[in-house]
Formats: C-alpha cells, structure tokens, sequence
C-alpha cells in the first residue's frame, strides 16, 4: 500500500507528467485559456490515462514483450518492436469506445467531455505515460496507480494554468511575448515550484 | 521539362522553415522540443528521426489521398505515422544505441508530436506528393531550428560543452565562471524556448490576440 502511494506522489508532484517531462505540453497550451474548458479535459484525461495504462499494461505483458507468448506456445517471440502501434491503436480504440459509453450512459457529462474525447487520442500524455509504464517495468496494481495520478498530475497543472492565464489578462505583457512565450516562461516558474516537492520521501 | 523547384515550391519550404515556423506559430510539437534538447547530439538525432517521419508520412499519405475515406482517415494517418515511426526507431537502436537509450521514449512519442499529424491533415490531405514532401521537409526544418538552437544554449550554458566538447575553457572556471545547473533541468527549458518564441516573434513581427 505505501508503495503505491509513494507511485501517486511522485507521479502526481515529483516527477509531474507535464512538468518534468514536457508529455502533453500541445493541449496544455491550446486549452489552457479558459477555466472550464480546462477543467472538463483535466477530467477527460484522467479517466483515459486510468483506462489505458493498465489495459496497455495487459496488451504488453501478454502479447508484445519477449517471451509474453509464453501462454501460447511460443517462447521466444519477441513483438514488442510493435508496441508502438499496438499502443496508439489501443488508446484510439479505448477512446472511441469511451465517448460512445458515455454518451450512451450521460448525456450531461458527454456535453461536457464531448468535444475534448477526440484531442485526447493524439495527446501525448496518454500514449507516453504508457510508454514509460512499459520501460519501468510496473505491476499491474502499479500500472493503475501510475496512470490515474499521471492524470491527476496533469489535470493539476492545466487548471493552475488556467488560472494563471484569467489573471494574466490585466496584465501589461510586451506584444511579442504574449500568448506562448509568456505562457512558456509561466509554466517554467511552476515547473519550478513543482520542483520542491522533489525533497518529499514516502 | 518542368523544373524542379519552382518558385512556389521553395515558397512552401520557406513558409514552414521561418514564418510559419510549426513551434513558434502554430505551437506544435513542444513537447520533443524541450524533453530532448539537453544535449546537442540527441537533439540532432531526434529532428534527423522527426524529419524522416513528417516528409515520408506526408508523401505517402498525399499519394493515397484520393482513396483514404473521410470518417477513418484519422486512423489511416495515424497507422502509417506509427509504421514509419517503428521503422525509425529500429533504424535508431540498430546504428546508434546509446542515443536511442537516451531518447527512451520521445521516438515513440513522434506518433503524436502534432507537427506529424497536423502537416498530414492541413497539408497532405489537399496536396500533391512533392510539395507535400517539400512542405514536411520544411516544416521538419523549422522545428530542427528550434530544437538545436534551444540544445545549443542548454549544453553550452549548462555543462560548458557543445556535442561532448569542452568549449567553455578552464581558465573561466578559474576565474569563478560556474555551469548553469537550471539549464539541464525542465524550467530552464520552458523559460528558454519562451524567449527564443519572444526573439523569434519580435523579428517577424507576429502577436496573439
């Protein structure tokens, strides 16, 4: 148990997805203008990054990585030079089926979701907090940790942005600054505030 | 004979190598742009391996245009991103190892770099071969620009180095010169690429809002 709750606090705040390794900057500064639509995408990755990570975790352990074939007979294939693919297809996959459950099953949450479901299969949170699930080798239970608290993570810092963003609007940037090069030099300021946190040990 | 670069064609090369520069105007691609640039020689791997990827995958999509069907044609794009992206990474760990170690998962991850998916669909999807691969050559230019400038101050500032080379001379750290540690850690990046959007922005005269 206090495994995985070190994994979230260090997902979550140390090693912050976003943060520290620059996953997902693209959405982050094309959504990160207004509060809402922040919000509903911090909620919409969330729920992917806790659905993907352990079903990629399952695809990977039981079909690509060498000797997974095991089960079938077939010691030693080694497929995982097709992770990549078999990764981007899941997380396509998941993402369609998601958006179809939940507009089946609530309506008022897929108005909400609705149009941030589709951005979410190319946001490279997703498939690089897969990614980094199958190079650190997790368990299973880590699996589901890693990618719900990358979520959280992530989901943290857009709002902050956000946030940050509302206020910036009285402020007097310099004409070329403004937009991503002022949002650029914000998010390092928080990158280093996040960077505090590293002192933390569970 | 038609030649081979009219001058509509080096246009298209131009527009994506500085106006319309994919980091600083359409604000694709950041994430390689700052994970990778600690160093000069991965930085140079990684745009060599981003500009294989967008020039190929927009010649070939723009050749199967007429036959891709609108409503899946996200996911045909994506599969032949994701076969060119596996060949470069195996191309990758084959002839260099131990950059490719380094990268660890940022190869993978030019499946999503926007810069790929959305030359493909804003540019590909209308266009014929050549000038696609023209406009992915270009474009795959501009963000190398990005990326190697922004490796350039990082290694320099930061380890005193440039591609494993001592450049910074011993009599400076005599003197009390000292490396810049914030320049290999993620906020130094992040402010870094804001002023090189800043300078960038204030030449060609560009604003938001």
């Amino acid at each position: 148990m206090e495994n995985y709750i070190g994994l979230a606090v260090k997902s979550i705040f140390v090693e912050n997805i976003l943060l520290a390794y620059f996953l997902g900057m693209c959405s982050f500064l094309a959504c990160s203008k207004k509060i809402e639509t922040a919000i509903g995408l911090g909620w919409a990755v969330i729920f992917v990054l806790t659905v993907t990570t352990p079903v990629n975790w399952l695809i990977d352990n039981f079909l690509l990585r060498k000797g997974a074939l095991s089960w079938a007979g077939l010691e030693n294939m080694d497929l995982s030079f097709l992770r990549y693919i078999a990764f981007i297809a899941v997380i396509a996959a998941i993402v369609q089926i998601v958006e179809m459950i939940i507009d089946q099953y609530s309506p008022s949450l897929y108005a909400a979701l609705g149009i941030f479901l589709p951005l979410i299969a190319v946001n490279c949170a997703v498939l690089g907090a897969s990614l980094f699930m199958s190079e650190r080798q997790y368990a299973f239970g880590e699996s589901i940790v890693f990618g719900f608290s990358s979520g959280v993570g992530w989901a943290l810092a857009i709002v902050a942005m956000s946030a940050i963003r509302k206020k910036l609007q009285y402020s007097d940037v310099p004409a070329p600054l403004r937009g991503l090069g002022v949002t650029m030099i914000l998010t390092g300021l928080m990158a280093l505030g996040f960077m505090c946190f590293a002192g933390i040990r569970m | 004979m038609k030649k081979l670069f009219s001058k509509k064609e080096k246009r298209i090369v131009k527009e994506g190598f500085w106006e319309n520069n994919p980091v600083s105007f359409h604000v694709l691609g950041i994430c390689s742009a700052l994970a990778v640039t600690v160093k000069v020689e991965t930085a140079m791997v990684m745009c060599a391996a981003l500009i294989f990827v967008v020039s190929l995958s927009n010649v070939i999509i723009s050749s199967i245009r007429t036959f891709i069907p609108n409503k899946i044609r996200i996911i045909v794009q994506l599969c032949i991103i994701s076969t060119l992206v596996v060949v470069a990474d195996q191309v990758l760990k084959a002839f260099v190892y131990d950059v490719s170690k380094q990268l660890s998962i940022f190869v993978g991850l030019i499946i999503t770099n926007c810069i790929v998916m959305g030359r493909a669909e804003a540019f590909a999807m209308t266009n014929p071969p050549w000038r696609s691969f023209l406009d992915g050559l270009g474009n795959g230019l501009g963000y190398s620009l990005f990326l190697i400038s922004v490796a350039i101050c990082r290694e320099l500032l930061g380890n005193g180095t440039l591609l494993g080379f001592q450049v910074i001379p011993q009599v400076f750290y005599e003197m009390g010169y000292m490396n810049a540690g914030i320049m290999l850690i993620a906020p130094g990046a992040f402010f870094l690429l804001g002023v090189m959007v800043w300078i960038q922005r204030a030449i060609t005269g560009y604003t938001e809002e």
